[in-house]
Parts: structure tokens; C-alpha cells; sequence
């Protein structure tokens, strides 16, 4: 009961700080101060305290839009185990249910982006499924490699499988695992070197540019679903490439916080020290990630 | 072929009787020929005289010092176009067009540039009427017809702060088929308020053609009023604003390679070039208490005197800016990531940049050799050369790789100037202008050349005052770099060009 509450509250609050560790990260590269950890959380309080403003083109669609998307992402978020903890929903082939709701979301958000009619987020709705499209395939293959590994089809008994031993026993698979789950964490979440989220130029944009005509509360949804969604599969990417168990639930909750702030770190430094892909080459980079957890499935099958 | 053309040299004037009109034809046959022969069209106007109008060209012959003049008398209300023959001028017709109401027949293009009334009233080239408002931006654009072609629209309000312009796009997917620019918002009716001058305000409208070239339309304004009235300026005053020009020159190109690795997401190079560009900026305010130069130059020299002090205190702090952009500038080259992202992106080639007439770092970036310190030399750079540095291949990574050279070129001749300045009064006080005079100035801003010419009346007022910005030039040039390019590179294409907006509107 305690670990539930406690896996709700972490999953509730703690997505914006990874944020603000990021841009802290970012800062400290470019020789700035930087925004304060907290900034993520005060500029949604600003956004839920602010009016919307509908055009009068748009329909029920695009009101729906950031309300599935956030509500997608937070039933996504109870069927993850964080930190070797049991997810407080889990079933057999909850996987499937966990990826494609995903999916829902991003229908969502496309769909909420059409229905303003503007060409600019009729190309970020085109870009953004286009990538998704190849990353998908990479998500599956490396979901398939945990259940065939552990022989479970759920997430919490896929995650737990991962441990020290494992990474002992299959170094190889799980290499390829994390190598192939690091790259969509930063396409799916929309980080350098797939899309900038800072930047404000409306014809390279990817996601940022299909929520343009979001306001206010609707627009503090879209936001902190967007940080739900990195915590979350930021939690799966955890709990696999860094697998530590002390048997006690506190230490293990504290080190699944400190190993979340490391890859908000982590993540931070990536963003520093390299450029944006030319939109032409990201393809590219998620064929490449779909073969590494491919090579990872061949080498469980074997 | 040159016969028809009255030679002439930077920052000088001549009688503008001196002259010879040309028959219409002969006038646009040289054009047309010269622009075949390694000349090009720095500039070209009219001025309506009631019925009539008299079009004026300038050209300047590249690797050559003199430059040629030639004038027509169009009577009525059309005259033939030939931007068919020679592109350079395609912009130029339409600009005398929406001056002076004259039709050009058969020009491909034919829309207005600013969207403004002519300066003589019952002509427009298009007919509309005093009565119908002029809206900004509303013209027929070229189109793409097909099932899988679609346009997309930006501006004249940005996501980001940034002058307004609008951009049409004809795309395939993410491909780009055709961009159209069409700019206009922030006209100020200039080049009508100067009819007239000078006047003590003069200076300053000059210096707000566009802000961020205050030293380079400041100096050529100096330069027109000096030759107008024989003055001499003192050879202390021509160091002071050369290195006055240089230091604009580095706070821009310092400001545009930050802005350029912003925009491929690459931040350590973005944050600190955004800094060092406020060390040069302060380093002009070290001159003249300004931050971007306005109050330094006046005609006849400049307003502030440089002591010993203040130079030393300019070399120290120019030598901490030098190893502060070096290794700012060098983490860009030393990072793949940003190398592939430049590289290739936005090609102009050398062919299309000579005919468009390109100026300033777009040009060089294509091999071109063209660059008004080194070509017509003006002030202390008739003392005092600069290198000019080219590139090769006219990408993005070209016009940014030679924007660095550039930097360390002008805080070398900064360096050499401060340590050498001219001892000696920093100005003199300037005559007044002749009258029927025609002066013609040419400065290398930052953004490249910059041409203004003044044709007086008897009483030595200007009866005409054309600008023209180096945008004015390259704004085509970025059309061209998207053509077949790729939508989603089109902001980084356009910060390597970084045109002015309101240096093309006047």
C-alpha cells in the first residue's frame, strides 16, 4: 500500500523537476546560472491560473486533444514498476496496452493538430507520425526481448527480471537494449538530437509546432503530460540499464529517485554537446535503433 | 559598349550635367551588355519630374575601382523591362515602378516591393486609384499547382522576435519548390524624407536606415555630404570610423554565428557568442558612448576624439574578445554533429550569385570576389587594406566559416589601427554641398556593400537621396538557396544570410 502511494505521488510530482534538472544541466554547458529546478512547476501554475483562447475553425477535437493525452499518460504511468517495486495495475499483456496507449495519445495530438488547419501543424502532425511509425517497431522488439528473457507479459515482471544477473548472464542483449531504448527515449520525449524543445522556429519544429494553438490551461496539460510521458519511459530505461536491488523498499525508492536525476543529467549533457539531426537523417537514426533491439531479440532467440 | 557611361570613383561627386542622357535603348542595351562583361548594377532609380522621369544607373566593373553612371528621360508612363536579360534589375524596375509610376512591359515579375504610394501623384503602375488602401503583403504569389503540392505561409508575426517579413513556400512534402519573400511592413517613407536635406536630423535617419549598420549607412551618408562640399576629413577621423565599421562588423558576425548554432540546437556556441557580441558592442560604446555607434560620425570627421587611454583600453579588451570567440568559434568546427548540419545546406552557386549580383559574405561564400574596402577603397581602407577572404561552395558551413575569418581579419586591423592612430584633429567642419551635383558613396557594412547617391538642385539641397542596403541585393539569393532544399533548413539558411528587413523596406 505504502509503495503505491508512494509510486502515485512520485508519478504525479516528480516529472517537472526532471525538466528543470535538465535545463539546470544545459545551463551549466553554456556557462549560464540557469532557471531555477523548480521553473517547470511554476510556469504550469502560471499556465492553470490563465484564460484559453479557441479559434473559431477548431472543434470538440482539439479541446480533446490535451485531456486524452494527459489521460493516457497517466494510466500508462500506473502500469509501470518503478524501481523494483510491482506497478499498482499489472496483468498479462499489459505491455501492449502500455505502448498503445501511447499511440492513443499521440492520435490525440495529431488529430487536435489538423483540426486548427494550419499548414504549419499539418507538417509537424506529418513529422511527428512519420517517426513514430519507425519508432514503434523498436519499442515492440525491445518489449518482445523482455518477455521472452523473463517470461512474463507484464511490465512488472518483465522489469523485475532485469538485474545484476542478468546483465551478467545476457551483457550482450541487454547493450543492445538499452542502446536501442536510449534513442527512442529522446525521440519519443522530443530532445536533441531528434527536435529542440526550446526552440521557436515554426518550419523545424516537430512537436512544439503542433501545439502552437494551445493556450492556458490546455497548453499546462499538453506540458506536463509531455513530462509524465519522460519520467515514464525514463523509468523503464532505469530500471533496465541500471538494475540495483537492496531488498529494503526505502533504499530502493531513494536509489530509483537519485538514478532519475542521473539521466536527467545524462540527458542534459547530450543536449550540450551536440547539434540537431537534419530532419532527413532521423529516420535514419530510429532504423538504426529498431536493428540494435532486433540483434537484441535474435540473441535471446538464439 | 562602356561609351555611353560616365566613369566616376568612390566618394567622389561629378556635375550631374556632366552626364550624357542616353536614348532609351542605348541605355538599356549597356546595361545588358555590361552585365555580360563582369559589370554589375549597384544601383538603380529615378526621379520623377513631372510628365517625365530620368532613370539612373549605376554600375561597377568587379575587380576594378571605377565605377559608371549613365542616365535616360522615360516621357509617359511605361518603359520596357529587361529583367528578362539580366536578373539583377528584376528588383530595381519594380522599385522605380512603385516610385515613380512607371509600367515596366514584360517584366516577369511584375508586383510592388513596399507597398506605398508613388512619389507623384496620378501615376501608379498597377492603376489603383488614391482612394483604394494599400495593404502590405497583398499581390498575386507564384504558385504550384498539384495534388501532393501544398504552400505554406509564415510571418509577418514570428514565433520567435524578429522583424516582419512574409514568406510563401511552395513545398513537395518537406521539399521546397519555390520561396517567395515579400517584405514592406516597416517601410518609413526614408528616401521620400530626405528630398529636400540635409538637415541636422539627417544623420540620424541614416543611422536608423537599419539599426544594426548604424557606422555603415552613417559613413556613407559622410562620405556623399563631404564630396558634395570638397571636404577632407581628417586621417584621424577615417581610423576612428574604421575601426568603428570593423567593430560593428564583429559584433554582427559575432551575434550571427551564435545565432547560427542556436538554431542547429548547439548551445555552449550559442550562449557565449551571445555574450562576447555585448563585449564589441561595448567596445563601440568605449568610442562614443553608444552601444551600436549612434553619435560617433558626423560630416567633416567624428564627434569623439580617441585618447590614450581609451585605446588602450580597447586593445586589452579586444584581445580578451579575440581568445574568448576563438574558443568559442573552434568548439563549432571540433563538433561533427553541427559540421553535418551546416554542410550542404542552403548551396547558392557561384553562376547564380554572379548573376543575381549578390554582395557581402553570400557572394564571397561562392567564390566571388567582391568587397567594396578592397574593390573601391574608402576612408583609412585607401591606407590600410583588409585581406578579403572567400569561400568555395556556398553552403551554410561557407558563410559561416567566413564570417570567423572576417572576425579575425577586423581585430587584426582593429589591433593595427589603434596602435598607429593619426595624431591630428578628429574633424573638420564641412562645407556646404555644391549645387547639380551627383555624389555616389559606396561602404562595406557588415551585411555588404552599401550605395548611396545624392543628386542635388541649384541650391545644393537634395533633389534625390537613394539607399541601397546590401539586402536589397541578397534577399533573391536566399530564395534561391531553398530552392530544392529542404523546409525545415530554411530558418538555419536564413540566419546565415541574416538580411535586414528594415534596411531593404527604407
Amino acid at each position: 500500500m505504502t509503495d503505491t502511494i508512494i509510486h502515485c505521488l512520485l508519478v504525479l510530482l516528480m516529472p517537472p523537476l526532471l525538466l528543470g534538472v535538465i535545463g539546470k544541466t544545459k545551463a551549466a554547458f553554456a556557462g549560464r546560472v540557469g532557471a531555477p529546478y523548480l521553473q517547470p512547476y511554476y510556469d504550469l501554475a502560471k499556465l492553470l491560473r490563465k484564460g484559453s483562447v479557441f479559434s473559431e475553425t477548431t472543434t470538440w477535437v482539439f479541446r480533446a486533444g490535451p485531456v486524452v493525452t494527459l489521460a493516457a499518460t497517466v494510466v500508462a504511468a500506473a502500469l509501470v514498476p518503478l524501481g523494483n517495486h510491482q506497478a499498482p495495475v499489472s496483468f498479462n499483456g499489459d505491455m501492449v496496452l502500455f505502448a498503445y496507449l501511447f499511440g492513443l495519445a499521440r492520435f490525440f495530438t495529431t488529430s487536435a493538430a489538423l483540426d486548427t488547419g494550419s499548414s504549419f501543424e499539418g507538417m509537424g502532425a506529418a513529422r511527428e507520425v512519420t517517426f513514430s511509425c519507425l519508432a514503434e517497431p523498436t519499442l515492440f522488439f525491445a518489449l518482445i526481448t523482455l518477455a521472452r528473457m523473463s517470461s512474463s507479459l507484464s511490465l512488472t515482471g518483465m522489469l523485475a527480471h532485469a538485474t545484476a544477473s542478468t546483465w551478467l548472464g545476457a551483457g550482450a542483449t541487454m547493450l543492445l537494449l538499452v542502446g536501442a531504448l536510449f534513442i527512442i527515449l529522446l525521440s519519443e520525449n522530443c530532445r536533441i538530437p531528434f527536435d529542440d524543445p526550446n526552440t521557436h522556429l515554426e518550419l523545424t519544429m516537430i512537436h512544439e509546432v503542433m501545439v502552437l494553438d494551445h493556450s492556458g490551461p490546455a497548453f499546462g496539460y499538453i506540458l506536463y503530460g509531455a513530462a509524465m510521458k519522460l519520467f515514464i519511459l525514463g523509468a523503464i530505461f532505469v530500471n533496465i540499464a541500471l538494475p540495483i536491488e537492496t531488498g529494503q523498499s526505502f533504499a530502493d525508492w531513494g536509489i530509483f529517485i537519485g538514478c532519475m536525476l542521473v539521466l536527467a543529467v545524462v540527458i542534459g549533457v547530450v543536449e550540450s554537446v551536440m547539434a540537431r539531426l537534419r530532419l532527413v537523417r532521423i529516420p535514419q537514426l530510429l532504423v538504426a535503433a529498431t536493428i540494435l533491439s532486433a540483434f537484441a531479440l535474435l540473441l535471446t532467440l538464439r | 559598349m562602356t561609351g555611353n557611361l560616365t566613369t566616376l570613383f568612390n566618394g567622389s561627386s561629378i556635375p550631374w550635367s556632366d552626364i550624357p542622357e542616353s536614348g532609351n535603348d542605348r541605355f538599356l542595351q549597356t546595361i545588358v551588355d555590361c552585365t555580360d562583361r563582369r559589370w554589375r548594377v549597384v544601383s538603380y532609380f529615378g526621379l520623377p519630374e513631372g510628365n517625365r522621369t530620368v532613370l539612373c544607373c549605376l554600375l561597377a566593373k568587379n575587380d576594378e575601382a571605377q565605377l559608371g553612371v549613365m542616365k535616360t528621360v522615360v516621357e509617359g508612363d511605361s518603359f520596357l523591362s529587361i529583367a528578362r536579360y539580366c536578373s539583377q534589375v528584376q528588383l530595381f524596375e519594380r522599385e522605380i515602378a512603385e516610385q515613380c509610376g512607371i509600367r515596366f512591359e514584360d517584366h516577369p515579375w511584375f508586383k510592388p516591393v513596399r507597398f506605398h504610394r508613388p512619389f507623384v501623384s496620378g501615376r501608379d503602375a498597377w492603376g489603383r486609384s488614391a482612394a483604394d488602401p494599400i495593404k502590405v503583403g497583398v499581390m498575386d504569389y507564384f504558385q504550384v499547382d498539384g495534388d501532393e503540392v501544398h504552400e505554406v505561409a509564415v510571418g509577418p508575426v514570428h514565433a520567435g522576435i524578429i522583424e516582419p517579413g512574409h514568406f510563401r513556400f511552395q513545398c513537395h512534402g518537406e521539399l521546397v519548390f519555390h520561396l517567395e519573400i515579400s517584405l514592406g511592413f516597416q517601410h518609413r517613407g526614408i528616401e521620400r524624407s530626405l528630398i529636400g536635406g540635409p538637415s541636422l536630423r539627417t544623420i540620424h535617419q541614416m543611422e536608423t536606415i537599419a539599426g544594426d549598420t548604424t557606422i555603415g549607412h552613417g559613413q556613407a551618408y559622410c562620405m556623399v555630404v563631404e564630396s558634395l562640399g570638397g571636404t577632407r576629413t581628417p586621417a584621424c577621423a577615417e581610423a576612428i570610423r574604421g575601426i568603428a565599421l570593423e567593430l560593428e562588423r564583429l559584433a554582427n558576425h559575432t551575434g550571427d554565428l551564435g545565432a547560427i548554432a542556436g538554431d542547429v540546437g548547439y548551445l555552449p556556441t550559442a550562449s557565449f557568442c551571445g555574450r562576447i557580441r555585448g563585449d564589441f558592442l561595448n567596445m563601440t560604446a568605449v568610442l562614443c558612448g553608444s552601444r551600436f555607434g549612434r553619435g560617433l560620425l558626423t560630416p567633416g570627421g567624428t564627434l569623439f576624439d580617441l585618447s590614450a587611454e581609451q585605446r588602450n583600453d580597447l586593445l586589452n579588451r579586444l584581445e580578451v574578445a579575440r581568445s574568448d570567440l576563438t574558443s568559442a568559434v573552434e568548439l563549432l568546427w571540433c563538433t561533427p554533429s553541427v559540421m553535418s548540419r551546416l554542410e550542404g545546406t542552403g548551396t547558392v552557386s557561384g553562376e547564380i550569385a554572379a548573376e543575381l549580383g549578390l554582395v557581402g559574405p553570400p557572394a564571397r561564400a561562392c567564390g566571388i570576389k567582391r568587397d567594396v574596402r578592397q574593390d573601391n577603397p574608402f576612408g583609412i581602407f585607401r591606407m590600410a587594406q583588409i585581406p578579403v577572404v572567400t569561400g568555395f561552395h556556398g553552403d551554410v558551413c561557407a558563410r559561416t566559416v567566413l564570417r570567423w575569418q572576417e572576425a579575425q581579419k577586423s581585430i587584426d586591423f582593429i589591433a593595427g589601427q589603434l596602435r598607429q592612430l593619426p595624431a591630428g584633429s578628429n574633424r573638420v567642419e564641412a562645407a556646404q554641398p555644391a549645387g547639380n551635383m551627383l555624389a555616389v558613396a559606396l561602404t562595406e557594412g557588415w551585411r555588404g556593400e552599401i550605395c548611396h547617391v545624392a543628386i542635388t538642385d541649384d541650391t545644393g539641397r537634395f533633389r534625390r537621396y537613394k539607399v541601397t542596403d546590401p539586402s536589397f541585393h541578397n534577399w533573391q539569393g536566399l530564395a534561391m538557396a531553398l530552392r530544392g532544399g529542404q523546409i525545415s533548413d530554411f530558418p538555419l539558411c536564413n540566419k546565415s544570410f541574416n538580411l535586414s528587413y528594415c534596411g531593404y523596406d527604407l
